[in-house]
């Protein structure tokens, strides 16, 4: 809308400087439509208008105009008649040019403008209309919502109508359920009153009826509980029991009495300790507050609290009204002083508390603290040196002395039990090996026997070779050559390690292999020998065994050198450990 | 926790005596008395009819076996088994029977509450007390057995009759401010008696042995008032349970409400521990079973484990809605108990039937929630610790105490479902009511710290 006003303004403004050239205006506008008729300017001849004939009336006509117009005259009046002033005409011509294009200048601007005004007025009329259409709807919403307000209030009128029939109904109902009520209540009473009668009525008959009467059988009677033997109903029971009533509620009030004071002197009892703490609290501030305004009346007031607490004190035991009230005061206005003191400790903490954080006490407090922790993280870096240093020591003499020993114990405990087993594992082998060390001694006596043998069948078969040659040798040949191929072909293998005893040295598993040929009844021994060699480099570095096989071999008296291999192998385990703690 | 072998019983009818030592069963017509340690029987009755009501003796001397149908009451002695003694009311008909606090009388209360006849098994003297009111608790006596509270109705209005129970005679008579009373309440000490109005109206009048009247208390008008009232053991409190699911708490010294306590359906009190039960399949070996589940397992493994399981707050408890067009709707607090030690007290409002509250009396707040998976039929607390005894009408026990709480399966066989509990007066067997048979549960000694580890 703004935007549209705006134009329409503009709009306005063209249209005066309309008026303001209205004369051109006119001229232009007539000339629009009809350029050819009436346009004199743009004619492209002027033949209609001046010929050689009236050139002098063109002139005078010209002239006359151009003045009316208000340009200089074109003509000079002059002795013969009116003369063209050449620089007079051109002047006007020029004038006129100019004139004319300023014209069509303005012509131009005033069509643009013109659709430009078409345009706003086509908008303006479209948003008039859909203002007009926007009125129309509103219009008619208005009068739908009128109409539901008028229905809403009529609602509401019917409600209000419902109501106010419902709070009459209720309050018919309520007088109703009144008066149901007591009618109900009158009647219950009236019932009960005549089941009253009833009871009484059906009780005098239970009572007169002789045929069913009440019975008590019993076979004998039974004593009291409490032994005694019941008393005659007398004016003195009565007083007795009204005594023994009032002795057991004297003995509740009693009791109940003595739980109340008992409560009430502990509870005095900490109203007191509460004050003397509160005392207590408060009186070391007293010169710190000197400088404040609290300071009169508080050690006016002290004072007063001393005599009030001697007087409570004493008060205790009599716990009369005045001594009570004087306690209770004392400890309000204890009470009131602290709160207030408290409160000032809490706003001066809150002040205190800013500064306080920058404060130098803490950072003295951090440089103390700082200089302590370095000094305690020298201290335990010279222990960690000390340490490595021991450690190092241990490394390269782990025998030396005893602390290192003791050190040691449980590695020499854990190597002792691994040496243990070791031996049993060295004394099956030693077993396997003496059992093996028999045969052999066993075959080699008895192949010394048979290489005897042998060599006497050779010398005979030799002999008998010998004898081959005569004649008559030939009967005696197969039996003898059979028995012998049979022997020989088991000697000769066996001959070869007998003769070379230091290749059964070399290892185990060579002579495992050997003596498995050698014996072959004797395998489940092998298979231990396999299983302890097996064993034996799993449980100790591969270092140690070839010494211990050896010297198992080499050696006869097994157990002794197996003695010394043990304490070797103590000393070793020295030197394991230490190995390890190096390398830990 | 160790458990006897069932025992039959009819109409619920088992009763240990007060010195503790015997135990009487009703079985039919037949009156079984047992050694409560060697569960022998030591003697049996037998009556001329179904027994519908039977009670011991405060010397634990006698019983007395009642037959309300025909009028008929018997009793009989421990000492001398021959000895016999019948009662009957004849046509004027009888509706309660009860022995006075001596052992040596009985009150019995005829048909329409005609009279009261009171007989000495003494002297074989009757007397008879008229106008005795038909209502919730007509008759109470105090906790030394020395009085009688009477509630009593003539022309329309209440009247409270204080008795001598040694010689029967009255010590009072006074009227009561109540519109329809519906019963009386010594206190423990015997001091005030504490008579409350009938549902109607929501009153509560104190009033001290020697008839005067102490106090007034009403919380509300116009609705539903009072359904239960429980004094202390101390006789420091009075707990009134109202049918607006409140219990009120009065003091003993001005008898003005100390705390009120709402049983609200949805608990957000971050100082009380919700333990609900959670019903699940037998699951052998699985660790966390309660060592009492572990050794009732073996025998139970068909019937359903059950175990505590502390629940976050807050938690919604399930609330019945009641049909408040029907009378005696199913609202408010029916059922409060004081533990011995008047630390704790449970209650449950009969609109959230399977739960069971305990208050802590020290701190005037809610300490516990137990909720069941169903309705809770009666709890108990243990005479001497505070311990509390529950049961849901299923074949398990459960039991809450301050340190926790835990759930054993009875392992009975045939399907037995406890009505009802009672604790032994020593604090040390429960005895355990089914339908038709009964069962002594033995609490081991030291073994609350078992029990405890269930839940933690």
């Amino acid at each position: 809308m703004p935007e549209s006003s705006l134009e329409i303004k503009d709009t306005s403004c063209s249209s005066s400087r309309y008026r303001m050239s209205s004369l051109r205006q006119y001229s232009q506008s007539s000339v629009l439509p009809l350029p050819m008729t009436r346009n004199p300017y743009t004619m492209p001849t002027i033949s209609a208008f001046c010929t050689e004939d009236n050139v002098s009336e063109c002139i005078s006509y010209i002239n006359r105009e151009v003045s009316s117009l208000g340009f200089p005259l074109l003509c000079t009046e002059s002795n013969n008649g009116p003369e063209l002033n050449l620089v007079a005409v051109l002047n006007n011509v020029y004038n006129l040019l100019q004139l004319h294009r300023r014209c069509l200048q303005t012509v131009e601007d005033i069509e643009v403008e013109q659709v430009k005004s078409n345009s706003n007025m086509d908008y303006l009329q479209l948003s008039n209309t859909r203002l007009k259409d926007q009125l129309e709807l509103s219009k008619r919403e208005n009068t739908g919502l009128l109409e539901r307000e008028r229905q809403l209030q009529l609602k509401v009128k019917s409600l209000h109508n419902c109501l106010k029939n419902e709070k009459e109904e209720v309050q018919k109902l309520q007088s109703i359920i009144a008066s149901r009520a007591t009618q109900y209540n009158h009647d219950m009473k009236r019932k009960e009153r005549e089941f009253g009668k009833l009871k009484e009525r059906l009780n005098q008959l239970l009572i007169d009826k002789k045929d069913k009467k009440q019975t008590f059988e019993v076979l004998n009677y039974v004593g009291r509980s409490d032994g005694k033997r019941s008393l005659w109903k007398t004016g003195k029971t009565e007083a007795r029991h009204e005594g023994e009533m009032y002795k057991t509620l004297l003995n509740d009030y009693d009791s109940r009495h003595k739980d109340l004071l008992m409560e009430n002197a502990e509870l005095k009892k900490v109203l007191q300790q509460m004050k003397r703490d509160m005392v207590t609290i408060l009186s070391p501030r007293k010169p710190s507050q000197s400088g404040e305004k609290h300071d009169d009346s508080l050690e006016q007031t002290s004072s007063e609290e001393d005599e009030v607490c001697d007087s409570s004190r004493e008060s205790l035991e009599l716990s009369c009204e005045h001594a009570r009230e004087q306690l209770t005061n004392s400890i309000r206005q204890q009470w009131r002083r602290l709160k207030s003191h408290v409160e000032r400790l809490d706003s001066q903490a809150s002040l205190v508390g800013e500064r306080a954080n920058m404060n130098a006490i803490p950072k003295e407090v951090h440089e103390e603290e700082m200089d302590r922790l370095k000094l305690e993280i020298q201290q335990y870096k010279d222990f960690i040196h000390t340490q490595q240093q021991l450690l190092q020591q241990q490394l390269n003499s782990p025998c030396d002395d005893e602390t290192a020993s003791l050190l040691n114990d449980c590695y020499m405990q854990e190597e002792k039990e691994r040496l243990k087993e070791d031996w049993k594992s060295f004394e099956e082998k030693r077993k396997n090996f003496e059992a093996e060390r028999r045969n052999f001694t066993e075959a080699a006596i008895r192949l010394s026997h048979e290489r005897k043998a042998f060599e006497e069948d050779r010398a005979t078969w030799l002999k008998h070779q010998f004898l081959n040659l005569t004649p008559f040798g030939d009967q005696m040949k197969p039996q003898m050559s059979k028995s012998q191929s049979a022997l020989s072909g088991w000697a000769e293998s066996e001959v070869r390690p007998m003769s070379t005893p230091a290749k059964l040295n070399k290892s185990l598993s060579h002579t495992a292999f050997s003596t498995s040929r050698a014996s072959p009844a004797k395998t489940p021994s092998t298979a231990d020998l396999y299983r302890t060699h097996r064993l034996i480099p799993e449980k100790s570095p591969s270092t140690i065994h070839p010494k211990q096989d050896s010297s198992i071999l080499r050696n006869d008296d097994v157990p002794a050198q197996l003695r010394h291999v043990n304490g070797g192998a103590n000393c070793r385990a020295y030197t394991f450990t230490g190995d390890r703690i190096g390398s830990i | 926790m160790n458990f006897s072998e069932v025992f039959k019983q009819s109409n619920q009818l088992c009763r240990v005596s007060p010195d503790g030592k015997y135990l009487a069963t009703c079985v039919q017509y037949r009156l079984v008395v047992r050694d409560v340690n060697t569960l022998q029987i030591l003697h049996l009755y037998t009556c001329l009819d179904q027994i519908v009501h039977m009670e011991w003796s405060s010397d634990s001397l006698f019983i007395l076996c009642a037959m309300y149908k025909r009028g008929l009451v018997q009793v009989w002695s421990l000492e001398q088994p021959d000895w016999y003694c019948k009662i009957d009311e004849g046509s004027i008909g009888l509706v309660s029977s009860r022995w006075s606090p001596d052992g040596r009388h009985i009150l019995n209360t005829t048909e329409f509450h005609l009279r009261v006849t009171v007989w000495s098994l003494c002297t074989k003297a009757v007397s008879y007390i008229k106008y005795p009111k038909a209502c919730q608790k007509g008759i109470d006596f105090s906790r030394d057995g020395c009085y009688m509270a009477l509630a009593e109705r003539r022309d329309c209005r209440d009247y409270v009759s204080v008795f001598v129970c040694d010689d029967w005679h009255l010590l009072r008579h006074f009227e009561t401010e109540t519109q329809d009373l519906a019963g009386v309440e010594w206190s423990p000490n015997g001091c005030v008696l504490a008579v409350w109005d009938s549902c109607l109206e929501y009153k509560v009048l104190l009033y001290s042995l020697d008839g005067r009247l102490l106090s007034t208390f009403s919380a509300y008008e116009w609705s539903l008032g009072i359904k239960s009232l429980a004094w202390s053991p101390s006789s420091q409190f009075l707990a009134i349970g109202s049918y607006d699911g409140k219990v009120r708490i009065l003091n003993h010294i001005t008898w003005k409400k100390v705390t009120e306590f709402d049983h609200p359906a949805s608990i957000n009190n971050t100082k009380a521990v919700v333990y609900k039960e959670v019903e699940r399949k037998p699951v052998v070996g699985s660790a966390d079973l309660s060592i009492q589940q572990h050794i009732t397992m073996g025998s139970t493994l068909f019937n359903t484990q059950s175990k505590y399981e502390i629940c976050p707050l807050p938690v919604q408890v399930p609330v019945v809605k009641p049909d408040l067009d029907r009378a005696n709707p199913k609202v408010g607090v029916s059922s409060m108990a004081f533990s011995s030690d008047n630390r704790y007290l449970a209650t449950k409002n009969d609109n959230m039937a399977c739960v069971v509250w305990v208050w802590d009396m020290q701190r005037l707040g809610l300490l516990a929630v137990l909720e069941q998976t169903s309705a809770v039929r009666c709890f108990q607390w243990d005479p001497r610790r505070p311990r509390l005894a529950l049961c849901t009408g299923n074949a398990k026990l459960y039991l809450w105490s301050p340190a926790g709480c835990v759930s054993v399966q009875v392992p009975a066989e045939g399907g037995f479902q406890v009505q009802s509990v009672t604790w032994h007066c020593s604090g040390d067997s429960l005895i355990l009511l089914g339908k038709e048979q009964l069962c002594l549960c033995y609490m081991e000694v030291g073994e609350e710290e078992e029990e405890d580890d269930d839940v933690k």
